[in-house]
């Protein structure tokens, strides 16, 4: 669905589920680069089962107005003005990746419309590597190679997708390809770079909140996900063995049922 | 810094499957099943409404072919695949997932005889027509382009007469247009030639051919390229608008990169039902295997077969865009530096007669209607594969009564000389005959 934030055009997919404003609204948020297209197979099942779902695309992805948002902080408030902007007092949030580091900000910043967050393949902190930053920055299409190559574990690098006939990071790639490099993931990456809250950010959450994290992830490692976690009071852990970061799509059934029971548990219908 | 992604060879060997995930067999295992448990009432409700991936029915996806589509996706660099039982299903399956009735194509003239049938024929009957546009007139192709065209469809160097298509213009006018296009790569293989990276925006193969090699099972095959985004359009209300079949899901919304690939499987494979035996996409898999190694020995028997045939004596013509005279000479190195397949059309001097007593001669090559065998093939496309066409449709694919196509195969190209040579003096006989 489309609508308005800020006075410029968002999408939203709503899980094949018209968004009705007496369901619980659950909003998931992407990581770097990317757009709502890395949550089908999250989005479908809570919209058909009693929730409102946005996933959005961020401004400067998918097929939301421009230009990106260059800071984490920025995002943070962002998301808050989505809740505001579909006349909703509350929300659940999942966030992957950047996405993640959105939800820190955004539950932190505006604690009463929260109430509960899951994060998947989050850290406190995502310093990029010098060189994958300079091409994202600079345009290059190899950056979105890069990015493919580390985000993937085994399942996207030799195959067996959740859903057959899908090839994971041909997909993934061409997510960010039909995308803007430079400009979408370029400031992402800065902005994910530039963010020094995370810590602080997590340590203010009050509502339930869980980390899903893949054992093989390369772009954020076990152990950053794992320290994050150790500085949310509420946080559970669950841990996806020879999973990469691509937790959402990589381990799609079993991220699902986790969420399912999390939010199920904090956030009922 | 590069990244570590899994190159061709290497893919062609690994690529869509993780013995991890199945028992530790090396080998993919050959699912034989028509249908999978479900966990519960739940699993099996979210299976059937596309909110998670999973397998339901054979008809509509299996794990052995399963491997085979990320294989051929891995390989193609596209985003998602679909195989099907044939080649011809596949290319059926993507233009009625294309296409309403009232739709237009706009089709190359130098296609697989049964493409041609099936959008001059069969296509029409279902109220989708098509314009055919010889594939050097690259102009011609744009203006055929109608206001209810919904696709460009070629095989990028035709059947049989061996004319390119100037890929990478075509495209930039079917986007221009709004339009997608679609390229049948049977002869060329990813091994040669990715259309996705040159504009195409879907690949189909008939996997019966090269890829397979073994001439031992029928498939086929649809790629996704993933970049095509129907929502840019209002040319395409199946793909972008509610759809009844699935509870209002508008595909290209849902599922973008690989929409069509999503429709093409929930729409088409359960309505009509081509779908491939786990058997035969197991075979083609071991095929696939050896894509490499068999399309270089393809490539290189096929250079030395131009040369030889072009110094001969009974020989009036031959067609390959390696050869310096032809004219897509210059797009052909642009486009297919790894080679320009295997291939080869030529003229037998003597005509229809010294054809006929060629092919009853030769022994080594087959007389058969296929191509991509690993063995050496030969046909008189004029009285076989393409004998259901009228003169004017022969005529506007190129073709001629001398023609013999030769689809050369990876035997000692030594052993493949001689038996030619034993054709061509059969051949001469009739017309020595003839002349006293
Ligand atoms: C270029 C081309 N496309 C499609 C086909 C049809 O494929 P199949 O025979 O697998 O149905 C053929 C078969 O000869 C072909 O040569």
């Amino acid at each position: 669905m489309k609508f308005k934030v800020n006075n410029k055009e968002v999408f939203a997919s709503t899980g094949g589920r018209p968004f009705d404003k007496k369901k619980p609204l659950i909003i998931f948020i992407h990581g770097s680069g990317l757009s709502h297209i890395t949550w089908v197979l999250q989005t479908r099942y809570f919209a058909f089962h009693g929730y409102s779902v946005l996933a959005i695309d961020l401004p400067g992805h998918g097929y939301s107005e421009g230009p990106a948002l260059e800071s984490i902080e920025e995002q943070g408030k962002w998301i808050a003005d989505v809740i505001d902007s579909v006349e909703m007092e509350e929300a659940s949030l999942v966030g992957h990746s950047q996405g993640c580091l959105v939800v820190l900000e955004c539950a932190s910043q505006f604690p009463d419309k929260i109430k509960s967050i899951g994060l998947m393949g989050g850290a406190g902190a995502i310093p990029m590597n010098p060189e994958l930053l300079d091409l994202a920055e600079k345009g290059d299409p190899k950056a979105v190679d890069l990015m493919m190559d580390w985000a993937h574990g085994p399942a996207g690098h030799f195959g067996g997708h959740p859903v057959p006939g899908l090839h994971h990071i041909n997909l993934g790639g061409s997510i960010v390809i039909n995308g803007s490099v430079k400009n979408a993931l370029g400031v992402d990456f800065r902005a994910c770079d530039n963010y020094k809250n995370g810590f602080e950010a997590a340590k203010k959450i009050k509502c339930p909140a869980i980390n899903i994290l893949g054992d093989r992830d390369r772009m954020c490692p076990l152990k950053e996900g794992k320290k994050l976690a150790e500085h949310i009071k509420t946080s559970e852990v669950e841990i996806i063995p020879n999973c990469g970061h691509m937790i959402l799509l990589e381990e799609a059934g079993q991220a699902l049922e986790i969420l399912k029971k999390f939010i199920r548990n904090n956030h009922p219908v | 810094m590069d990244p570590k992604t899994y190159k061709f060879d290497t893919l062609s060997l690994h690529a869509g499957y993780m013995p991890s995930k199945n028992a530790g067999s090396r080998q993919v295992p050959i699912y034989q099943t028509t249908s999978y448990m479900f966990d519960d009432v739940d699993h099996a409700a979210a299976l059937f409404n596309l909110e998670r991936g999973g397998h339901i029915y054979s008809r509509i996806s299996n794990p052995t072919v399963q491997v085979l589509e990320e294989r051929v996706a891995a390989l193609e660099g596209g985003t998602a695949a679909l195989a099907t039982a044939s080649g011809m299903s596949a290319i059926f399956l993507t233009i009625m997932t294309l296409c309403n009735a009232g739709d237009h194509v706009v089709v190359s003239s130098q296609l697989y005889g049964g493409t041609v049938n099936l959008f001059r024929l069969t296509l029409p009957k279902f109220g989708i027509k098509a314009t055919f546009v010889k594939p050097r007139d690259t102009e011609g192709f744009k203006n055929a382009i109608q206001e209810n065209t919904k696709c460009i469809y070629g095989e990028l160097v035709g059947n049989p007469g061996n004319e390119l298509m100037n890929l990478p213009e075509i495209s930039k006018m079917a986007h221009e247009a709004g339009i997608p296009v679609v390229i049948d790569s049977t002869y060329q293989t990813p091994y040669l030639f990715k259309p996705l990276e040159h504009g195409a925006d879907f690949v189909i193969h008939s996997l019966t051919k090269w890829m397979a090699g073994h001439g031992s099972s029928m498939a086929g095959i649809l790629v996704e390229g993933g970049k095509f985004d129907f929502l840019k359009t209002d040319k395409f209300p199946t793909m972008t608008e509610p759809y009844e079949g699935y509870h209002g899901l508008s595909f290209a919304e849902e599922f973008g990169p690989v929409a069509f690939t999503m429709k093409a499987r929930a729409e088409g494979m359960r309505d009509m039902g081509p779908c491939l035996s786990p058997q035969n996409a197991w075979n083609v898999l071991q095929g696939i295997e050896t894509l490499s190694v068999r399309m270089e020995k393809h490539c290189s028997n096929a250079l030395k077969m131009v040369e030889y045939l072009s110094n001969h004596e009974s020989v009036a013509w031959v067609s390959h865009a390696s050869l310096k005279d032809n004219p897509d000479y210059e797009l052909a190195k642009k486009l297919l530096p790894k080679g320009t397949g295997s291939m080869i059309a030529f003229g037998i001097k003597g005509g229809k007669e010294a054809g006929a007593a060629f092919i009853d001669n030769v022994k080594l090559a087959s007389h058969l209607a296929n191509v991509g065998d690993t063995r050496t093939l030969v046909i008189h496309p004029a009285s076989a594969t393409h004998s259901q066409m009228d003169e004017a449709t022969l005529k506007l694919a190129n073709m001629s009564h001398d023609m013999i196509r030769l689809s050369v195969g990876i035997e000692d190209i030594d052993d493949i000389i001689n038996d030619f040579e034993d054709g061509f003096r059969a051949a001469k006989k009739p017309r020595l005959v003839a002349n006293k």
